[in-house]
Protein backbone atom coordinates (compact mmCIF):
# COMPACT_ATOMS: atom_id res chain seq x y z
CA UNK A 1 0.00 0.00 0.00
CA UNK A 2 0.81 3.52 0.47
CA UNK A 3 3.82 4.21 3.04
CA UNK A 4 3.92 7.36 2.75
CA UNK A 5 0.92 8.84 4.50
CA UNK A 6 1.73 5.48 7.43
CA UNK A 7 5.83 6.96 7.60
CA UNK A 8 4.01 10.72 8.23
CA UNK A 9 1.93 9.06 10.86
CA UNK A 10 4.63 6.88 12.40
CA UNK A 11 6.86 10.30 12.99
CA UNK A 12 4.22 12.61 13.97
CA UNK A 13 3.39 10.24 16.35
CA UNK A 14 6.95 9.55 17.84
CA UNK A 15 7.40 12.96 17.58
CA UNK A 16 4.36 13.49 20.15
CA UNK A 17 5.34 11.36 22.48
CA UNK A 18 9.02 12.15 22.55
CA UNK A 19 8.23 15.80 23.09
CA UNK A 20 6.07 14.98 26.00
CA UNK A 21 8.76 12.73 27.44
CA UNK A 22 11.15 15.84 26.92
CA UNK A 23 13.49 13.69 24.96
CA UNK A 24 16.32 15.86 22.59
CA UNK A 25 16.85 12.99 20.65
CA UNK A 26 14.65 9.71 19.44
CA UNK A 27 16.86 6.50 19.08
CA UNK A 28 14.86 3.71 17.74
CA UNK A 29 11.07 3.05 17.19
CA UNK A 30 9.42 -0.13 18.21
CA UNK A 31 6.40 -1.21 15.48
CA UNK A 32 3.78 -4.20 15.74
CA UNK A 33 2.75 -5.13 12.19
CA UNK A 34 0.22 -7.73 11.79
CA UNK A 35 0.93 -10.06 8.79
CA UNK A 36 -2.76 -8.94 7.27
CA UNK A 37 -1.42 -5.25 7.41
CA UNK A 38 0.14 -4.54 4.13
CA UNK A 39 3.18 -2.75 5.18
CA UNK A 40 6.32 -2.93 3.25
CA UNK A 41 8.72 -2.31 5.84
CA UNK A 42 11.87 -1.35 3.59
CA UNK A 43 8.98 0.93 2.26
CA UNK A 44 9.01 2.40 5.18
CA UNK A 45 12.56 2.61 6.36
CA UNK A 46 13.08 4.53 2.60
CA UNK A 47 10.60 7.14 3.42
CA UNK A 48 11.70 7.60 7.32
CA UNK A 49 15.43 8.49 5.78
CA UNK A 50 13.83 11.13 4.06
CA UNK A 51 10.81 12.71 6.29
CA UNK A 52 12.58 12.31 9.50
CA UNK A 53 15.59 14.34 8.41
CA UNK A 54 16.12 17.98 9.62
CA UNK A 55 13.88 16.24 13.35
CA UNK A 56 15.03 14.94 16.41
CA UNK A 57 14.01 11.41 14.87
CA UNK A 58 16.89 11.78 12.37
CA UNK A 59 18.55 8.93 12.17
CA UNK A 60 16.74 6.55 14.37
CA UNK A 61 16.17 2.72 14.01
CA UNK A 62 12.86 1.40 12.77
CA UNK A 63 12.63 -2.25 14.37
CA UNK A 64 9.25 -4.25 12.83
CA UNK A 65 8.08 -6.85 15.24
CA UNK A 66 5.98 -9.00 12.42
CA UNK A 67 2.94 -11.19 13.99
CA UNK A 68 2.21 -13.77 12.39
CA UNK A 69 -1.88 -13.82 11.35
CA UNK A 70 -3.93 -16.56 13.13
CA UNK A 71 -7.57 -17.57 12.31
CA UNK A 72 -9.91 -18.42 15.57
CA UNK A 73 -12.43 -20.94 14.68
CA UNK A 74 -16.07 -20.17 16.42
CA UNK A 75 -17.32 -23.15 16.13
CA UNK A 76 -14.69 -25.18 18.14
CA UNK A 77 -12.36 -22.85 19.36
CA UNK A 78 -9.37 -24.17 17.46
CA UNK A 79 -6.76 -21.81 16.68
CA UNK A 80 -4.92 -21.79 13.49
CA UNK A 81 -2.49 -20.42 10.98
CA UNK A 82 -4.57 -19.85 8.13
CA UNK A 83 -4.07 -21.87 5.01
CA UNK A 84 -4.62 -19.46 2.20
CA UNK A 85 -6.27 -21.62 -0.04
CA UNK A 86 -9.63 -21.82 2.08
CA UNK A 87 -9.60 -20.18 5.30
CA UNK A 88 -11.65 -22.79 6.69
CA UNK A 89 -11.02 -24.33 10.56
CA UNK A 90 -8.72 -27.29 9.50
CA UNK A 91 -9.90 -28.88 12.83
CA UNK A 92 -13.85 -28.58 11.59
CA UNK A 93 -13.82 -27.36 8.42
CA UNK A 94 -16.25 -24.71 9.57
CA UNK A 95 -15.67 -21.59 7.60
CA UNK A 96 -17.62 -19.62 11.19
CA UNK A 97 -13.94 -18.05 11.99
CA UNK A 98 -12.37 -14.36 12.97
CA UNK A 99 -9.06 -13.30 12.89
CA UNK A 100 -7.21 -13.66 16.05
CA UNK A 101 -3.97 -11.76 15.56
CA UNK A 102 -2.08 -10.25 12.53
CA UNK A 103 -3.88 -7.82 11.53
CA UNK A 104 -1.77 -5.46 14.24
CA UNK A 105 -0.60 -1.60 13.32
CA UNK A 106 0.63 0.08 16.17
CA UNK A 107 3.71 1.92 17.01
CA UNK A 108 4.63 0.16 21.03
CA UNK A 109 7.27 2.16 21.98
CA UNK A 110 10.14 4.81 21.50
CA UNK A 111 13.90 4.52 22.91
CA UNK A 112 14.87 8.47 23.32
CA UNK A 113 17.52 10.51 25.01
CA UNK A 114 16.22 13.30 27.66
CA UNK A 115 18.69 16.04 29.02
CA UNK A 116 18.04 15.32 32.79
CA UNK A 117 20.43 13.74 34.81
CA UNK A 118 18.34 10.45 36.16
CA UNK A 119 16.83 11.27 39.49
CA UNK A 120 19.62 10.71 42.58
CA UNK A 121 18.11 8.65 44.82
CA UNK A 122 19.19 9.63 48.51
CA UNK A 123 19.38 6.23 50.75
CA UNK A 124 20.06 9.31 54.15
CA UNK A 125 17.59 11.05 55.45
CA UNK B 1 19.83 9.65 29.51
CA UNK B 2 17.99 6.94 27.19
CA UNK B 3 14.77 6.51 28.11
CA UNK B 4 11.94 4.18 26.36
CA UNK B 5 8.74 5.66 25.82
CA UNK B 6 5.84 3.25 26.08
CA UNK B 7 3.29 4.45 23.44
CA UNK B 8 1.22 1.63 22.03
CA UNK B 9 -0.92 4.03 19.47
CA UNK B 10 -2.64 2.28 16.46
CA UNK B 11 -0.51 4.25 13.32
CA UNK B 12 -3.15 5.22 11.88
CA UNK B 13 -4.97 6.98 14.80
CA UNK B 14 -5.05 10.66 13.29
CA UNK B 15 -6.69 8.88 10.29
CA UNK B 16 -9.53 7.75 12.75
CA UNK B 17 -9.76 10.54 14.56
CA UNK B 18 -11.22 12.36 11.79
CA UNK B 19 -13.45 9.55 10.55
CA UNK B 20 -14.92 10.26 13.72
CA UNK B 21 -15.36 13.69 13.13
CA UNK B 22 -16.43 13.13 9.56
CA UNK B 23 -18.97 10.35 11.13
CA UNK B 24 -20.32 13.00 13.37
CA UNK B 25 -20.66 15.90 11.43
CA UNK B 26 -23.13 13.23 8.71
CA UNK B 27 -24.83 12.07 11.68
CA UNK B 28 -26.16 15.37 13.16
CA UNK B 29 -27.38 16.34 9.41
CA UNK B 30 -29.45 13.04 9.36
CA UNK B 31 -27.60 11.62 6.17
CA UNK B 32 -27.14 8.11 5.68
CA UNK B 33 -23.85 7.55 3.90
CA UNK B 34 -21.85 4.46 2.24
CA UNK B 35 -18.37 4.31 1.52
CA UNK B 36 -18.41 2.04 -2.18
CA UNK B 37 -14.75 0.02 -2.67
CA UNK B 38 -14.47 -1.94 -5.45
CA UNK B 39 -11.24 -2.76 -7.92
CA UNK B 40 -11.24 -0.39 -11.06
CA UNK B 41 -14.29 -1.72 -13.98
CA UNK B 42 -16.13 -3.78 -10.98
CA UNK B 43 -19.50 -0.97 -11.32
CA UNK B 44 -18.76 1.41 -9.16
CA UNK B 45 -20.00 4.50 -11.08
CA UNK B 46 -22.67 1.98 -12.94
CA UNK B 47 -24.05 1.40 -9.69
CA UNK B 48 -24.15 4.77 -8.63
CA UNK B 49 -25.91 5.62 -11.41
CA UNK B 50 -28.93 2.42 -11.41
CA UNK B 51 -29.22 3.64 -8.65
CA UNK B 52 -29.87 7.43 -8.76
CA UNK B 53 -32.28 5.93 -11.64
CA UNK B 54 -34.16 4.54 -8.76
CA UNK B 55 -34.09 6.53 -6.35
CA UNK B 56 -33.68 10.15 -7.80
CA UNK B 57 -37.44 11.10 -7.32
CA UNK B 58 -37.82 10.17 -3.82
CA UNK B 59 -34.38 10.83 -1.92
CA UNK B 60 -32.52 13.98 -1.86
CA UNK B 61 -29.08 12.11 -2.67
CA UNK B 62 -25.19 13.52 -2.84
CA UNK B 63 -22.09 11.34 -4.39
CA UNK B 64 -18.61 12.20 -3.53
CA UNK B 65 -16.22 10.77 -5.94
CA UNK B 66 -12.79 10.14 -5.52
CA UNK B 67 -10.59 9.60 -8.77
CA UNK B 68 -6.71 9.49 -8.74
CA UNK B 69 -7.48 12.02 -12.03
CA UNK B 70 -10.66 13.48 -14.02
CA UNK B 71 -13.60 14.23 -13.33
CA UNK B 72 -15.59 11.91 -15.45
CA UNK B 73 -17.48 9.67 -12.89
CA UNK B 74 -18.81 12.98 -10.78
CA UNK B 75 -20.19 14.09 -14.42
CA UNK B 76 -21.78 10.89 -14.84
CA UNK B 77 -23.56 10.89 -11.46
CA UNK B 78 -24.90 14.04 -12.04
CA UNK B 79 -25.82 13.54 -15.35
CA UNK B 80 -27.93 10.57 -13.23
CA UNK B 81 -30.09 12.78 -10.99
CA UNK B 82 -27.22 13.58 -8.39
CA UNK B 83 -28.50 16.28 -6.09
CA UNK B 84 -24.99 17.28 -5.78
CA UNK B 85 -21.79 15.66 -6.99
CA UNK B 86 -18.59 16.53 -6.21
CA UNK B 87 -15.41 15.06 -7.65
CA UNK B 88 -12.12 14.54 -5.60
CA UNK B 89 -8.88 14.53 -7.13
CA UNK B 90 -6.29 12.78 -5.25
CA UNK B 91 -3.26 13.30 -7.49
CA UNK B 92 -1.54 10.12 -7.26
CA UNK B 93 -2.92 8.69 -3.75
CA UNK B 94 -4.40 5.01 -4.49
CA UNK B 95 -7.43 5.67 -1.74
CA UNK B 96 -9.10 8.16 0.06
CA UNK B 97 -8.63 9.21 3.46
CA UNK B 98 -11.12 10.92 6.24
CA UNK B 99 -8.90 14.33 4.97
CA UNK B 100 -10.29 14.88 1.89
CA UNK B 101 -14.08 13.61 2.68
CA UNK B 102 -13.83 16.54 4.93
CA UNK B 103 -12.60 18.91 2.39
CA UNK B 104 -15.17 17.37 0.60
CA UNK B 105 -18.21 17.48 2.85
CA UNK B 106 -17.12 21.35 3.79
CA UNK B 107 -18.78 22.26 0.12
CA UNK B 108 -21.78 20.40 0.86
CA UNK B 109 -24.74 21.25 2.57
CA UNK B 110 -25.81 18.19 4.41
CA UNK B 111 -29.14 19.31 5.58
CA UNK B 112 -30.59 19.29 2.31
CA UNK B 113 -29.80 15.33 1.56
CA UNK B 114 -30.98 11.84 2.38
CA UNK B 115 -28.24 9.87 1.25
CA UNK B 116 -24.26 10.22 0.52
CA UNK B 117 -22.73 8.23 -1.53
CA UNK B 118 -18.60 7.87 -1.74
CA UNK B 119 -17.43 6.31 -4.43
CA UNK B 120 -13.91 5.39 -3.34
CA UNK B 121 -10.68 4.73 -5.40
CA UNK B 122 -10.91 1.84 -7.58
CA UNK B 123 -8.73 -0.55 -5.89
CA UNK B 124 -8.82 -3.73 -3.73
CA UNK B 125 -5.74 -2.96 -1.39
CA UNK B 126 -5.59 0.35 0.17
CA UNK B 127 -9.19 1.73 1.36
CA UNK B 128 -9.99 -0.81 3.11
CA UNK B 129 -7.27 0.43 5.89
CA UNK B 130 -8.52 4.26 5.86
CA UNK B 131 -11.43 4.71 7.67
CA UNK B 132 -13.67 7.83 6.15
CA UNK B 133 -16.41 8.20 8.93
CA UNK B 134 -19.31 6.49 6.75
CA UNK B 135 -22.35 4.78 8.34
CA UNK B 136 -21.73 1.47 6.02
CA UNK B 137 -18.79 -0.05 4.01
CA UNK B 138 -19.71 -1.88 0.95
CA UNK B 139 -17.73 -3.44 -1.80
CA UNK B 140 -18.55 -4.21 -5.66
CA UNK B 141 -17.48 -7.27 -6.38
CA UNK B 142 -17.78 -8.14 -10.22
CA UNK B 143 -17.87 -11.65 -11.97
CA UNK B 144 -15.02 -11.44 -14.67
CA UNK B 145 -12.50 -10.55 -11.49
CA UNK B 146 -12.68 -13.94 -10.78
CA UNK B 147 -13.91 -16.36 -7.82
CA UNK B 148 -10.18 -16.23 -6.23
CA UNK B 149 -10.47 -12.39 -5.17
CA UNK B 150 -11.89 -13.11 -1.25
CA UNK B 151 -8.55 -15.52 -0.78
CA UNK B 152 -6.33 -12.72 -2.56
CA UNK B 153 -7.49 -9.59 -1.16
CA UNK B 154 -8.46 -10.53 2.50
CA UNK B 155 -8.26 -7.30 3.92
CA UNK B 156 -11.03 -5.23 1.56
CA UNK B 157 -13.50 -8.68 1.82
CA UNK B 158 -12.81 -8.40 5.73
CA UNK B 159 -14.00 -4.77 6.81
CA UNK B 160 -17.37 -4.85 4.96
CA UNK B 161 -20.91 -4.10 5.91
CA UNK B 162 -22.41 -5.42 2.46
CA UNK B 163 -20.68 -6.80 -0.84
CA UNK B 164 -22.46 -6.99 -3.98
CA UNK B 165 -21.96 -8.88 -6.40
CA UNK B 166 -22.01 -7.17 -9.83
CA UNK B 167 -21.99 -8.58 -13.31
CA UNK B 168 -24.30 -11.76 -12.59
CA UNK B 169 -25.22 -12.27 -16.11
CA UNK B 170 -22.04 -12.93 -17.54
CA UNK B 171 -22.40 -15.89 -15.16
CA UNK B 172 -23.02 -18.45 -18.03
CA UNK B 173 -20.34 -17.23 -19.80
CA UNK B 174 -17.44 -17.37 -17.00
CA UNK B 175 -15.65 -20.08 -15.25
CA UNK B 176 -16.90 -18.26 -11.40
CA UNK B 177 -17.58 -20.87 -9.08
CA UNK B 178 -20.04 -18.86 -6.60
CA UNK B 179 -19.98 -21.39 -3.95
CA UNK B 180 -15.87 -21.16 -3.52
CA UNK B 181 -16.62 -17.11 -3.66
CA UNK B 182 -18.62 -17.26 -1.16
CA UNK B 183 -17.21 -19.63 1.18
CA UNK B 184 -14.22 -17.45 1.00
CA UNK B 185 -16.57 -14.70 1.92
CA UNK B 186 -18.22 -16.74 4.55
CA UNK B 187 -14.76 -17.04 6.24
CA UNK B 188 -13.71 -13.81 6.55
CA UNK B 189 -17.19 -12.07 6.82
CA UNK B 190 -19.52 -14.36 8.04
CA UNK B 191 -23.28 -13.36 7.98
CA UNK B 192 -22.31 -10.48 5.63
CA UNK B 193 -25.40 -8.94 3.81
CA UNK B 194 -24.73 -10.09 0.17
CA UNK B 195 -26.04 -8.55 -2.84
CA UNK B 196 -25.63 -10.80 -6.13
CA UNK B 197 -26.59 -8.06 -9.39
CA UNK B 198 -26.82 -7.42 -12.57
CA UNK B 199 -26.48 -3.47 -13.03
CA UNK B 200 -26.96 -4.22 -16.93
CA UNK B 201 -30.27 -6.39 -16.71
CA UNK B 202 -30.79 -4.47 -13.52
CA UNK B 203 -31.44 -8.11 -11.91
CA UNK B 204 -31.29 -7.48 -8.37
CA UNK B 205 -31.09 -4.32 -7.72
CA UNK B 206 -34.72 -4.39 -6.11
CA UNK B 207 -32.92 -5.83 -2.62
CA UNK B 208 -30.06 -3.49 -3.10
CA UNK B 209 -32.39 -0.23 -3.07
CA UNK B 210 -34.50 -1.56 -0.51
CA UNK B 211 -31.21 -2.36 1.68
CA UNK B 212 -30.42 1.52 1.16
CA UNK B 213 -33.85 2.35 1.99
CA UNK B 214 -34.44 0.70 5.24
CA UNK B 215 -31.36 1.82 6.16
CA UNK B 216 -32.53 5.77 5.61
CA UNK B 217 -35.54 4.58 7.62
CA UNK B 218 -34.23 3.58 10.64
CA UNK B 219 -31.37 6.18 10.45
Amino acid sequence: MHELPITESILNIALRHAQQAAATRITDLHLVIGKLSYVVDDSVQFYWDMIAKGTIAEGAQLHFQRVPAEMLCLDCNHRYAPDDETLACPNCQSVRVKVAAGDEFRLESIDVETNEAPTPISLEK
Amino acid sequence: MPLNVPIVENILSANDRLAQENHARIDAAHVFSINLMASPGAGKTSIIEQTLSRLADKLRIAVIDGDIATSLDADRAAAAGAGASIQINTGGECHLDAVMLRGALEQLDLTKFDLLIVENVGNLVCPAEFRLGTHKSVLIASVPEGDDKPYKYPGMYRGVDALVINKIDLLPYIPFKMDFFQRGVEALNPGVKTFPLSCRTGEGMDDWVNWLLSNIERG
